[in-house]
């Protein structure tokens, strides 16, 4: 049976909000019988977190959804029987009266997604609006209001799901957990991994100018290339999707393209966290490290 | 035939009200006589209102409350005829061929009883399963559903168009097709308005300052200070009316004002350029004359190059979404930034456009001191010069063109004048410093390299400059101190390049798309309700379209410069240069206030949102507010928020979905025209009264009502009519009846108005111009004297042509050195290399919220304030965020989310703290325009916790020369806020039986 899954593509989203907003508004105050009680101030169900990479001047903004995973495995089902009920088309809905008192099923989440109302003393989440499907909707409220399409939902076999993963690059937030979520994410190295950006630059007649076209090799512990590319009409280069494996210990092989006089440089860069590791001169003749 | 009419009239009266229930509501709680009836009383009939009831017979009866009388039956017969002739009625009562006497309630009642006579099978929104009503709403981020169930609010969704709505437009660029999304997509605040509606800051009844007291001690030194007490609507109608009597006859209309912001709620009939303009002008008063806040740079420096006053000095717009992507080889971001506020009213329709920029793969460059969102979203060469240097850069730019002829000649030959006395300024000619990358770099902090390589590529591509939030308007840098020169470097620059150019304009997307620009729904500006021929657009079509009552201010005396309010209310004689759009000249006349022979200002009618967070140097306000020269301040509000606590009589106003109105999507015509063109499909809405006013809120116009009736002016008012039936006039008046009927349309709530065809699309902006053609876009701009050759040739300006010298600024001022009549750089008397900077050493600049539409949305306990984007929750209170550079922070030992205090001689204010990469060193930046204004001790003289951070913006205008405000940046120093500030800021809070708190030190205190 298909199921609904929710894909999520960080590349899209600008961070609006659009989507925590009309999920606060689809939960604060309302009671929807038999699915959820009202969501209360501070809580956020649903969320969008923003990550910020880089140092001063190279800088990435990413945004992502926090949420409920609808996981086909839930670990939050395994404390109370029969208060969380993994639905037959994929949604994982906490029972608002079979849950109460549990608060084992708030620990229980391992992306920490459930949420305890003190109030009422019940463990709450974003059920994937579930009232609103069964109620003839065909998407939920954080999908409608997405202006750019970086927040979908869809209902689709396991197999469609895999073939998403497998050719167009969807992945799991947490794989390591098993839990089989039916939320799936696109460019998520946006978020996880780490980018070295620098500018080559070069000085003529007294004067310093930005080098484009230069062939930058991003070089591992062993001399091995791990990446390269070429700056473009700012001098600039970005290697992205990067892990602390590499980038605490490596090279920029450059080479200036023949308009610089085929002139050279070569930097040593060592870092945890994504950066700009500066400007590079062509022409020096020592490595420098950074 | 007339005894017929009225007959058929009283069967109407009796037996409608079970199916019609405006009618029955008009007939509640209300009992008097009212006859119908010929002059002379030679024909007529009486008709009795008794509980909900109406009883009539033939013949006119004694002592009826109210008397309608028509000069003949001939006149009455036309008049009364369904469909109502509005020309003819409106005609009529200027004659006096038909008049209303009477009580002047009971008058407004019964003819708004006979007009909903007319109400039949009126039935508003769609029924959904499960008893739920589907409402239709819009706002200023855009149009939405509002879905109610037993008379509570569920939720609001944006709108999906159906099939059956207007097709949409498809661009064709470079082998591809680009189609907007089949729905409307609105910004955060739109979605906000179920939290703003219930939100627990609402003035649900009348109040009264506990120690305000009309006819005894008005105290007004505690405004601001002082609690309220509630009242009864008569009591606080009858204060108010009382007020307004006493001051018109002891000073005369002068000494009245009425301070509103620049923005309201939506819709076109509840707008203040509608409703509360038609009953500030039937009261009289001295204007407070707005600045074009948001648009300074344009209008003040812009304009004298190109013209374009009837815009505000912004161009033409026309177009440049299809040229962009069809042509455009890179877009340069300068100041601008179109993802935080989606331009102006604009939802985030230009967003999804912006997406396609990726998949053509157009080269970005982003020139602002923050990485702002919409760099963060598509991408691009980031370069971040210091606050208010951005001219420095922009010589250094035309230096390198010039230098290495990378611009275009032909054009800067034919088309414009006065270049070589700017290039010689550039090439140091004339000045001996050669405006070089170097030079710049000393300035800007920007890489000589990097400027080089931008404006080498920048002169090798069609370039198209996105400037502001608007892409040729808006925001940005043209709000700061600097902004009248950074919006002239803005078109100076492109003008190089050859303006009008395929592939070379001014434009980031937001607004041109190819949507019907001849089908007419008037924008907010036309006037709505007003009848003000000379302060709205009314004259332009609204008022042939609509006939109705003209209104006139009486006040003839010179208005009061917005920035100056509070000096002028303190008792200094002002002055301001106007915004008078009429010629680029307008903007010279400076009038000063008081005017001779009339009063100053004594009375405040206060509406809308707060001066704390959107004025300059804002405790000012509290200072003004205090004054005794304000004997009495009257504020109308949704919320208890920014300056209502300031007023002696608090009017709680409803919310625009309590309430009917009629309007467009981001139509701001008569403001600046086309405005609706930002969105992919033109929608206009019927604004449901979607559930009852809560508690005893009114909605403004009811409340305008109220108060002119006791004025005996409720019928000239209102004309007789209900919210709802103006915007039944405002539809029939318009071209909606061409694409929907009236009941279909109250239904659905919405009508989209379908694309045009692609051969019927407005030409490009300036293309004409760039080929040395007529005029060829749909703008009525500027007014026909304003050419100085033949009508529809060349630009506003006195040469016809892009002015690099400008011929206006040299006969106005030659030897003006901050604004010269070319562009030159004068360093920001508010920059990194001011005074001010020992001891107030950070740049803190303040753009546009990007959650909230200025006041709107924000505080209230509504949705937005839980983003982690826009406020955070610290010791039980939403604090605003203050962004700062993570080298300064890490200086100053302050982490995420600790409170801080952002202070200057002006004022101080508490913020929370996150640190960031996205800013370059010594640059703060937090969002302007917070709905609170919480100072922690005495108004005006203590810090604020609710985020107002124009508390700290200077009140000095950018140039003398120009009535504007700087306020997007100033200087401040940033520390953490500690226990021992707690202390001396609200130390006696308690020992003092008013609650009055003990000033311990003064702002300029803190940085010591």
């Amino acid at each position: 049976m298909d199921k609904w899954t929710l894909l999520f593509d960080v590349e899209r989203c600008n961070g609006c909000s659009n989507c925590v907003i009309a999920t606060r508004d689809e939960y604060a105050d309302n009671r929807h019988i038999g699915y959820a009680e009202p969501m209360p101030a501070g809580a956020s169900w649903f969320d969008v977190r923003c990550t910020e990479r880089g140092s001063y001047p190279a800088v990435d903004i990413a945004y992502r959804v926090a949420t409920c995973q609808h996981c086909d495995d839930p670990p939050c089902a395994k404390p109370v029987p029969g208060a969380v009920r993994k639905r037959s088309d994929g949604i994982v809905v906490i029972d608002p009266v079979k849950a109460r008192g549990a608060r084992s099923i708030v620990d229980a989440c391992p992306y920490g997604a459930v949420h305890w109302n003190e109030e009422l003393q019940l463990p709450q989440h974003w059920n994937f609006d579930a009232h609103l499907l069964d109620s003839g909707w065909n998407q939920t409220r954080g999908a409608q209001a997405c202006p750019t399409g970086a927040l979908t939902v869809r209902k689709i076999s396991d197999s469609t799901l895999q073939a998403l993963c497998r050719d167009d690059g969807w992945a799991e937030l947490r794989p390591e957990l098993k839990s089989q979520p039916r939320v799936y994410y696109k460019n998520l190295h946006r978020v996880y991994s780490i980018f070295i950006a620098g500018t080559v630059v070069m000085e003529t007649e007294g004067s310093e100018d930005v080098v484009e076209g230069a062939i930058v090799r991003l070089l591992d512990a062993k001399g091995m290339e791990a990446a390269s590319g070429i700056t473009d009409g700012f001098g600039d280069f970005r290697f992205d999707g990067l892990t602390t494996d590499l980038t605490t210990a490596c090279t920029l092989d450059i080479a200036g393209p023949i308009a610089s006089g085929s002139r050279r440089a070569a930097a040593r860069v060592s870092i945890r966290d994504s950066a700009h590791v500066g400007k590079i001169m062509l022409g020096a003749t020592s490595m420098g490290a950074i | 035939m007339l005894e017929t009419l009225l007959c058929g009239l009283s069967l109407l009266l009796r037996v409608l009200p079970r199916w019609n229930p405006d009618l029955a509501m008009l007939l509640k709680d209300v009992s008097y006589v009212a006859v119908i009836r010929t002059k002379g009383a030679a024909r007529g009939r009486t008709f009795k209102v008794h509980n909900g009831r109406v009883t009539s017979h033939g013949g006119i009866a004694a002592g009826a409350e109210v008397v309608v009388e028509f000069e003949s039956a001939r006149v009455g017969i036309r008049l009364m005829m369904p469909p109502t002739d509005w020309l003819a009625f409106v005609s009529a009562g200027k004659r006096f061929q038909v008049t209303v006497a009477g009580d002047d309630i009971l008058a407004c009642r019964f003819m708004q009883t006979v007009n909903a006579v007319q109400h039949i099978a009126w039935l508003a929104g769609t029924d959904c399963q499960d008893g739920t009503v589907r409402y239709t709403t819009q706002t200023n981020g855009g149009p939405c559903f509002v879905y109610v169930k037993e008379g509570r609010i569920i939720r609001i969704t944006p709108i999906d168009l159906s099939d059956d709505d207007g097709e949409s437009w498809v661009i064709r660029a470079r082998g591809r097709e680009f189609r907007p999304p089949r729905k409307a997509t609105v910004s955060p605040h739109a979605l906000n308005f179920k939290s703003m509606v219930y939100s627990p800051k609402r003035l649900l009844y009348p109040l009264k300052r506990v120690d305000f007291d009309a006819k005894g001690e008005r105290n007004p030194q505690n405004r601001g200070s002082s609690g309220y007490v509630r009242i009864s609507w008569d009591e606080a109608l009858d204060i108010v009316a009382g007020e307004i009597k006493r001051v018109k006859s002891d000073y005369g209309a002068s000494a009245i004002t009425f301070n509103h912001p620049s923005h309201h709620t939506w819709g076109n009939i509840g707008y203040w350029i509608s409703a509360l303009t038609r009953f500030a002008n039937a009261v009289g008063h001295t204007k407070i004359h707005h600045n074009p806040d948001s648009w300074e740079g344009w209008y003040w420096g812009a304009m004298h190059h190109w013209g374009n006053s009837l815009r505000l000095g912004v161009g033409e717009p026309y177009g440049t979404v299809e040229d962009l992507l069809k042509e455009a080889e890179m877009l340069v971001f300068w100041s601008s930034d179109p993802e935080a506020t989606n331009g102006l009213y604009g939802g985030q329709e230009g967003t999804v456009r912006r997406l396609w920029l990726r998949e053509l793969g157009i080269p970005l460059v982003h020139i602002d001191p923050f990485f702002n969102h919409t760099a963060a979203f598509l991408g691009g060469k980031w370069i971040a010069p210091r606050p208010g240097t951005d001219t420095a850069l922009a010589l250094s730019i035309a230096y390198v063109w010039i230098t290495e002829s990378l611009y275009d000649k032909h054009f800067v030959e034919q088309r414009c004048y006065g270049f070589d006395v700017w290039r010689d300024y550039i090439l140091g000619v004339s000045d001996s410093v050669p405006k070089t990358p170097e030079w710049q770099s000393t300035e800007t902090g920007v890489d000589a390299a990097t400027v080089r390589a931008l404006a080498r590529q920048w002169g090798n591509k069609k370039t198209y400059l996105g400037a502001g939030g608007m892409g040729n308007a808006f925001g940005g840098a043209g709000r700061s101190p600097t902004g009248q020169q950074w919006a002239r470097s803005m078109v100076c620059l492109i003008a190089m390049q050859g303006l009008g150019k395929p592939g070379v304009n001014l434009g980031n997307l937001q607004w041109s798309t190819p949507v019907d620009h001849s089908f007419w729904f008037p924008g907010y500006a036309e006037g709505g309700m007003s009848g003000d021929l000379a302060n709205t657009a009314a004259a332009l079509e609204l008022y042939q379209r609509m006939p109705h009552l003209v209104s006139m201010n009486s006040v003839t005396a010179p208005p009061i410069p917005r920035l100056r309010l509070p000096e002028a209310i303190q008792g200094e004689s002002v002055s301001g240069q106007l915004r008078d759009g009429r010629s680029i000249e307008g903007q010279f006349t400076s009038p000063r206030y008081p005017g001779l022979g009339h009063s100053s200002v004594r009375l405040m009618y206060k509406y809308g949102g707060s001066n704390f967070s959107t004025m300059p140097q804002s405790n000012r306000y509290a200072q003004m507010y205090r004054s005794a020269n304000l004997e009495f301040v009257v504020n109308q509000s949704i919320w208890m928020e920014g300056d209502a606590k300031f007023a002696d009589v608090i009017l709680p106003a409803c919310s625009p979905l309590e309430r009917w109105d009629i309007s467009e999507w981001a139509n701001a015509n008569g403001f600046m025209p086309h405005l609706y063109t930002q969105v992919n499909h033109r929608m206009i809405t019927l604004q449901h009264k979607c559930i009852e006013p809560l508690g005893e809120s009114k909605s403004d116009y009811d409340i305008f009502l109220a108060v002119a009736q006791r004025l005996g002016l409720g019928m000239y008012f209102s004309e007789g009519m209900t919210e709802l039936d103006w915007v039944k006039r405002m539809f029939d008046a318009s071209d909606l009846p061409s694409i929907t009927t009236w009941r279909r349309f109250l239904k659905k709530g919405y009508a989209v108005v379908p694309a045009p065809e692609e051969g019927l699309r407005t030409s490009v902006a300036y293309r004409w111009f760039y080929e040395g053609r007529r005029k060829d876009v749909p703008e009525p701009h500027p007014l026909p004297s304003e050419y100085k050759k033949e009508w529809n040739q060349g630009l506003q300006t006195p040469r016809g042509k892009f002015e690099f010298e400008c011929q206006t600024l040299k006969r106005f001022a030659p030897d003006d050195e901050e604004r010269p009549p070319i562009l030159k750089y004068v360093r920001s008397w508010e920059g990194h290399q001011s005074a001010r900077t020992q001891e107030y050493p950070l740049q803190l600049i303040t753009p546009h919220p990007r959650f909230s539409f200025h006041t709107q949305g924000d505080g209230k306990s509504a949705y937005v304030n839980e983003l982690e984007e826009h406020r955070v929750w610290v010791n039980g209170y939403h604090y605003l965020i203050l962004r700062m550079n993570a080298q300064d922070a890490l200086e100053r030992a302050i982490k995420r989310n600790e409170l801080v205090l952002v202070h200057n001689d002006r004022g101080a204010v508490l913020c929370a703290v996150r640190p960031t990469h996205r800013l370059r060193p010594g640059v703060v930046h937090g969002y302007e325009s917070s709905a609170q204004y919480d100072p922690i001790g005495v108004p005006g003289e203590s810090p604020d916790r609710g985020g107002s951070l124009n508390l700290l913006s200077s009140k000095r205008t950018q140039i003398k020369n120009a009535h504007s405000m700087a306020s997007s940046a100033c200087l401040v120093q940033v520390r953490k806020w500690t226990p021992q500030d707690e202390e001396t800021w609200c130390s006696g809070a308690a020992a003092r039986p008013d609650g009055r708190r003990e000033v311990k030190q003064s702002f300029a205190d803190v940085a010591r």
